[in-house]
């Protein structure tokens, strides 16, 4: 270390059975012995009678004390005896929580205060300077700890005995493969296994291969000539739980569309069906699903998964909250701002006995992007 | 041994005591080592110390809540107080939710708690962390405890994703589907990683018991253990410090643990506890009975996560929609926001220390702080970081900037992508110009002495201000701050102190604060050229 750098000295001849030392002299040279020097040290208050600044500090410190133990006994009383019960409407127990709060964080609060008190006001200032034995070990220190190492090396003849080496490698290997294995191998599913990500609760596997109806959250199937023109439901597959999180992948828009979106959302799609019959380039799949002026696009969001639900009617546009992408309802529900990269699913529609069925599941998976996610589903997996 | 029955001293048990124990362990010289260990004391140095604290009520309000909390997804009908929501179908994580919030004396005081005392735990682990890199407190040889503060503040910001998740109510499903999202965006592993996590399909019935113990157990063990080795290296260490008088690269000045530090300490804890004591039962924090169970179908505008989450939120909302195919296989644009972004933000987080001596060619070790000023690139990086991560935060609640101030929430997005462009660099050449100029402004006082407010008129009609010299001599900048005011002089007497009378006689002003000597004038006019 650098030589302008003095380290506090214990003085060797020190007794600490001198009766002329003071307490405080075997303070200072016990921190001497460790490396440390008192450079200033002065009482908050001279020794012998107080003064009235610090008999008020004192007293100013205990009230603090004695507010902080009536406030702790407060919060025992008001957690024993106010009435905890919640009940609607302005009731007792709507100040049980904010009075708990009160008295357990006064209590606290006032405690703390005295107690920094104590500490700023009534200890002696001080200044210490500690060694700070900073940087690398000496170097014989690193030597002989290098030695000490290399020794142990060479005691367990690792070098010498390369078999046991060679051999050691295959359970150190096995052992650490099997120490990961059971948890991997407990938790691992095949995403292809029943093709989750590609089925929702609209296959009709899940009615018996009948087209799977159109219901509300109740359970209720849905007819034509209960959504108006311009108005629009959230539906649910018609399956047992079918509008419960087991089928979280399933929830449905049903838009009535006006006539004028209507025809605009048909040409959009006779649009995009030439171009995809001449071999021009064009977001596949191209689904048809409209029933008269009907349609149904999946409500989970194709960027985050979020249901992309917010239904503007002026503009025709969902909004999904969660992120801000927007789909255009009239162009197959193509993204028009916002992160999402791909339109939301369109659900193919047809009535039967009068209430509205999917006639098929979805006709490419729904939700976000991943790795290997085909671009579509063929209308035969999609409907078997 | 004497036969006379020995008096029993009660004023010398504790010594006896002492002994007793010392001849067990002999560990007097320890325990005077430990009581004797020196702090610095300065006020950002408590940055840290709060993070620990709420981690501390963190456990305790953590533990209570356990006692009630039942992660079971299984599907349940609620018949608890709260009558709004009676009869609805519900998983029984969220019924045992709204169980602690009505049901349970005091807890729902004790769950607002934990999420006040979680929040409070990433924010001071954030603004300590700025402290850290501001000062240069992370250089040699302290690289390692700031990779380990990187970690702990990862870690503590999935042990609070995970424990958002856990009530299962509307908003706690929605964080967690767009988690979904982001795993399934993984190249390659993506599919099998969301089927694996999941247990099959989103939402299934596994993944809030997985996340339970993955939030009471493993994550808090990690902190515990991380927090651990986190303070014994401070201690092995010993604190870094100011420049200031007596402070040098080889000591420690400040006030011993005991009694100074300890006490001092300990009232800060009390005070952090009850301030989050205060917040959790006046302050209302995630009112989820408010959002109802969590429904696939279910969403509703101004769905903020927690502030330390939003930054990622932010950067899904500007991110364009680039998704990139490559073949058959694609990469969906929410991989680089939410996994690209953050991995590259840790990495250059986890080696900013090597950049740092690389960039000041400084390999040394070093126990002094340095001022901010100081150090003009790495505080202008710095606040580049730091606007840059503001623009995300604040693009992560773009729709309620939007909504209450009546801006278009596209032209917030796109303020946002530009913003997220050009604010980095302006506040990157603010940041160093104002840096440069508070070093010149120390520089200037050194040399000229400090501005006294007194102007004069010379002989010859031109006006200066005049300026009290700090000394006689040349002064060198000792990178402690440098006094610009008369009264940081003693000039002007101290402030009468006492907030509603006066709790002790003002002194009387010093005797020798005339600011200037007559003589010292043309002196002064030739060191300092007036200004004009």
């Amino acid at each position: 270390m650098s030589s302008e750098h003095h380290a506090p000295v214990a003085d060797p001849s020190f007794d600490v059975d001198d009766p002329r030392n003071t307490r405080f002299d075997l303070v200072r040279e016990g921190l001497r012995r460790d490396g440390m020097e008192i450079a200033y040290y002065e009482p908050a208050f001279p020794p012998g009678r107080k003064s009235k600044v610090e008999k008020r500090i004192e007293r100013s410190i205990a009230l603090l004390f004695v507010l902080a133990g009536l406030f702790a006994v407060a919060f025992v009383v008001a957690y024993i005896w106010w009435p905890w019960k919640y009940e609607m409407g302005a009731t007792a127990s709507k100040f049980y929580t904010p009075i708990l709060a009160l008295t357990l964080g006064g209590s606290l609060v006032l405690l703390a205060f005295g107690i920094i008190a104590w500490a700023k006001k009534l200890l002696p200032h001080e200044v210490v300077i500690q060694d700070r034995h900073d940087g690398a070990s000496p170097y014989d220190e690193q030597r002989l700890t290098g030695a000490a190492i290399m020794n142990i090396v060479d005691e367990t003849g690792i070098r010498r005995r390369p078999l046991l080496k060679a051999a050691l490698a295959l359970p150190a290997a096995g052992l650490g493969v099997a120490a990961v294995a059971p948890l991997v191998g407990a938790l691992i599913k095949d995403p292809n296994d029943g093709h989750p990500l590609l089925k929702t609760g609209w296959n009709p596997e899940n009615n018996n291969g009948r087209p799977v109806r159109l219901t509300r959250q109740d359970g209720t199937p849905v007819r034509p000539e209960e959504v108006s023109p311009g108005g629009q439901m959230t539906v649910f597959p018609g399956i047992p739980g079918g509008a419960t999180n087991k089928w979280a992948d399933s929830p449905v828009l049903l838009i009535h569309l006006r006539q004028a979106d209507a025809d605009r959302l048909r040409a959009s799609i006779a649009a995009s069906q030439a171009a995809l019959a001449e071999g021009r380039d064009v977001t596949r799949p191209v689904v048809d699903g409209m029933w008269q002026n009907f349609v149904a696009y999946s409500k989970i969001c194709t960027h985050a998964g979020c249901p992309a639900s917010l239904y503007e009617q002026q503009t025709n546009r969902l909004l999904c909250p969660c992120h801000q992408s927007q789909f255009l309802i009239t162009e197959q529900a193509k993204p028009v701002f916002g992160p999402a990269h791909r339109k939301l699913p369109m659900l193919p529609l047809d009535v039967e006995d009068g209430f509205l069925v999917a006639r098929s599941d979805f006709l490419e998976p729904i939700g976000p992007t991943y790795w290997e996610r085909p671009v579509e589903i063929n209308e035969q997996e999609a409907t078997s | 041994m004497s036969p006379r029955k020995r008096r029993f001293e009660f004023a010398r048990v504790p010594a006896q005591i002492g002994q007793d124990l010392d001849e067990r362990l002999g560990a007097a010289t320890l325990l005077r080592r430990a009581l004797n260990k020196v702090f610095p004391n300065h006020w950002s140095f408590l940055l840290g110390e709060i993070a620990l604290y709420s981690f501390i009520v963190l456990l305790l309000t953590g533990t209570f809540l356990a006692l009630f909390f039942d992660p079971s997804m299984t599907e349940v009908a609620y018949d608890g107080s709260y009558t709004p929501l009676r009869g609805e179908m519900m998983s029984q994580a969220y019924a045992t939710s709204l169980h602690l919030s009505f049901d349970v004396r005091g807890g729902l005081i004790m769950r607002q708690m934990h999420h006040w005392a979680a929040l409070l735990f990433m924010a001071s682990i954030l603004v300590h962390m700025f402290r850290v890199f501001f000062t240069g407190a992370f250089r040699k040889p302290r690289e390692m405890n700031w990779v380990v503060g990187v970690l702990l503040f990862w870690l503590g910001f999935f042990e609070g994703f995970a424990g958002y998740s856990l009530p299962d109510d509307a908003l706690s499903g929605t964080g967690l589907r767009i988690a979904t999202a982001i795993i399934l965006s993984i190249p390659v592993i993506g599919t099998w990683t969301y089927t694996s996590l999941f247990g099959g399909e989103f939402p299934g019935t596994e993944i809030l018991p997985r996340l339970y113990i993955v939030h009471v157990f493993l994550i808090p063990l990690l902190l515990l253990g991380l927090i651990t080795v986190h303070l014994a290296l401070m201690v092995k260490q010993k604190h870094t410090q100011w420049p200031g008088p007596k402070a040098t690269e080889h000591n420690v000045v400040g006030v011993r643990m005991v009694p100074g530090f300890a006490l001092k300490t300990t009232g800060f804890f009390l005070l952090i506890f009850g301030l989050i004591a205060l917040m959790g039962g006046l302050v209302q924090i995630n009112p989820l009975w408010l959002f109802g169970p969590y429904k696939g179908e279910v969403v509703s505008a101004a769905s903020q996560p927690d502030w330390y989450v939003m930054f990622l939120d932010g950067s899904t909302r500007l991110m364009p929609d680039w998704d990139l195919t490559i073949g058959p296989y694609t990469i969906p644009a929410i991989f680089w926001p939410t996994v690209v972004l953050p991995g590259v933000l840790t990495m250059l987080a986890v080696f900013y220390p090597a950049i740092d001596r690389r960039i000041y060619k400084d390999y040394e070790a070093h126990h002094l702080l340095q001022r901010p000023r100081d150090v003009p690139v790495r505080t202008a990086l710095g606040m580049m970081a730091i606007s840059f991560w503001l623009v995300l935060t604040i693009s992560g609640g773009n729709d309620i900037v939007a909504e209450k101030f009546d801006i278009s929430l596209n032209a917030m997005t796109w303020a946002g992508r530009v913003g997220l462009l050009i604010v980095p660099p302006i506040a990157y050449w603010v940041t160093y110009r104002i840096c440069l100029g508070l070093q010149q402004h120390d520089r200037e006082v050194l040399a000229h002495g400090v501005e006294t407010g007194i102007i004069k008129r010379l002989p010859d009609g031109r006006f200066i201000e005049v300026h009290q010299p700090l000394a006689d001599g040349h002064l060198e900048y000792a990178g402690t701050p440098v006094p610009k005011k008369m009264n940081k002089l003693g000039a002007l007497g101290p402030a009468i102190r006492g907030f509603f009378f006066p709790i002790e006689k003002p002194a009387p002003p010093p005797p020798a604060v005339t600011p200037v000597s007559p003589a010292d004038a043309p002196r002064e006019l030739e060191e300092a050229p007036p200004k004009y």
